[in-house]
């Protein structure tokens, strides 16, 4: 499998896990009053400034057979996650959580709550709420979450060589080809795959502006 | 079968209240207060989008809120038509689409008929498929009741649904909501600090202050008959002043200030000798044409201390010679002119009697 085919397939799990989740996440960010949201922003958000290296470590020690996670990891799929796609789709699902969220909670914390209130009092349940008012009007953030998140995917780097190391069809992304291919001297190849690399990240820059209110 | 709102509202945190009124079918209760007296919080409780420490709501025999009895209805049972401040349309949605989302168990055809007949009875025909952004505030006070009305609710709330507007939409909208509500038999509530409002469109009106309901009644009995000076006070009388009741007859009361001048009165309640607060409205007020003939009953003299023209009228502050008060009334700009009416200059004032009001001294 290509470097081109293992990131995209990288991007498209983690987004599609993290489409879901950055929803009730940043939904219940947004509406939540309880005392201890910073403390939770703050944990959601600390893969934005923590080195990937830090997160590749930690996310080691997590999958190692010794810890509990990691002895059940090997239980369930019937080996360590480190090395693994499955175990480059958990990396990449913590490292991207901001990424994912920040815009849904924002999203989420523009909508009015009298509008909310309205809708609740004009009879509409809480499922048919969401589906007929706080989806129409939040989708622009749910666009940028999941335009971000595959985006990133695409460029990990530091996370995705400690956790899935550079295995050819399996763990190598095409960050890591530009890295092998700068290591070989192989520059065409590595410009070849910058320039794609480039070109998909401005376009997700591009759909991420446009799908602000204010433009 | 429309039935009565009864509800009875009490909290310590964040901000206390103690609120208990009664609304009938058909009846428009206005609840007049002071910004951040607990009025909306009393219609947010009602509609069950606040939870007080103790309420009990009640419409007819239905119970939708009972702290004793754990009954706790969500603002979706609760069958409520609320039009919020800002009106809170859904800014994504058509017109149409506003008031049909608020129709509920008919099919499709069914919603939408019925959604354009609440637009035409709110003349909002021939703007159905504008967005909200695209109406003046009118309109979308107009699409607001619409979708109120289209919940076929059992209480309709409106809260300060006039203040976004300007004056002329504003008596534009009095008067479609005064037509409109000929055929509206549920209790309706509406919330504001507009006096001039609550008498043109309510039946009764309920005085609530830092989180109390003060008093509750017909809006001109409640107006020109406060319970007390705070209520007075509440409800913009300026001219309080204190008396004594000196002797009491069976369609008139005699009334005594501090400095000796007696007024009368109408017959009032309260016992002879008893301290009383004098409220004497404006509109009573009016200047001696004789000044030269000597003090009489209901006579009072003092200077002018302030007179400031607004329109067709000078706004006087007249500062009593013989109480420390001062009595607040306008007159017509002309009269004013023709009496020379400045800062400054002695004036005689007579007080008619029928419309004085006695109220209890010692309940400041």
């Amino acid at each position: 499998m290509s470097p081109f085919l293992v990131s995209f397939k990288l991007a498209l799990w983690t987004s599609l896990i993290l489409l879901p989740l950055g929803l009730l996440l940043g939904r219940w960010l947004a509406f939540s009053k309880i005392t201890c949201k910073p403390w939770i922003e703050a944990a959601l958000f600390l893969p934005l400034i923590l080195p990937p290296t830090v997160i590749g470590y930690y996310l080691l020690q997590l999958f190692s057979p010794e810890t509990f996670t990691g002895a059940l990891s090997i239980k369930l799929l019937g080996s360590p996650l480190v090395f693994t796609f499955p175990g480059l789709v958990v990396a990449s699902i913590v490292v991207n959580l901001p990424f994912a969220v920040q815009p849904i909670q924002l999203a989420f914390s523009s909508l009015p709550l009298e509008v909310r209130e309205a809708a609740w009092v004009s009879g509409l349940s809480p499922w048919k709420t969401w589906w007929h008012i706080e989806l129409p009007l939040t989708w622009q953030g749910l666009l940028a979450s999941v335009t971000l998140v595959f985006a990133h995917t695409l460029g990990e780097f530091g996370v995705v060589l400690l956790v899935g190391g550079n295995i050819e069809g399996v763990t190598r992304t095409v960050s890591i080809a530009i890295y092998d291919s700068v290591q070989a001297f192989d520059m065409q190849t590595a410009g070849w795959y910058s320039v794609a690399l480039l070109l998909l990240s401005l376009l997700a820059l591009l759909i991420v502006r446009r799908s602000q209110p204010s433009s | 079968m429309s039935s009565a709102l009864t509800v009875c509202i009490e909290q310590s945190s964040p901000i206390k209240l103690d609120v208990r009124l009664s609304c009938k079918p058909g009846e428009l209760l206005a609840l007049v207060g002071p910004s951040g007296s607990g009025k909306s919080t009393v219609l947010r409780t009602i509609a069950g989008l606040h939870q007080p420490g103790a309420a009990r709501v009640a419409c007819g025999s239905s119970l939708w809120q009972d702290s004793q009895s754990d009954i706790n209805l969500s603002p979706q049972q609760r069958r409520v038509g609320m039009v919020f401040q800002h009106y809170a349309l859904f800014p994504h949605k058509s017109v149409l689409e506003n008031v049909m989302l608020a129709i509920h168990d008919r099919p499709r055809g069914e919603r939408r008929q019925q959604a354009l007949e609440w637009l035409a009875r709110t003349n909002m025909t021939g703007l159905e498929s504008r967005k909200p952004a695209q109406l003046s505030g009118g309109q979308r006070q107009r699409v607001a009741l619409a979708r109120a009305l289209a919940r076929e609710p059992a209480v309709l709330l409106l809260d300060e649904p006039f203040s976004a507007v300007d004056q002329q939409t504003r008596r534009k909208l009095y008067r479609e909501l005064a037509q409109l509500r000929r055929d509206l038999h549920v209790p309706m509530l509406l919330v504001t600090h507009d006096i001039s409002e609550v008498q043109q469109l309510a039946d009764s009106l309920c005085l609530i202050h830092r989180g109390r309901s003060l008093q509750q009644g017909d809006v001109q009995q409640v107006i020109n008959a406060p319970r007390n000076k705070e209520t007075a006070k509440l409800l913009g009388h300026q001219n309080l002043i204190p008396a004594r009741v000196l002797s009491k007859g069976r369609d008139h009361t005699v009334h005594e200030l501090e400095s000796g001048e007696q007024m009368r009165g109408p017959a009032c309640d309260f016992e002879s000798g008893s301290s009383v607060i004098l409220l004497v409205p404006p509109t009573t007020i009016s200047i001696r044409d004789t000044p030269s003939e000597p003090q009489g009953i209901n006579c009072l003299r003092g200077t002018v201390t302030d007179a400031v023209g607004l329109g067709d009228e000078l706004s006087v502050r007249l500062h009593l010679d013989t109480v420390a008060k001062a009595l607040r009334f306008r007159v017509p700009l002309h009269v004013a002119r023709q009496r020379n009416i400045h800062a400054g200059v002695a004036l005689d004032v007579k007080i008619r009697d029928t419309d004085i009001h006695a109220i209890a001294a010692e309940r400041s």
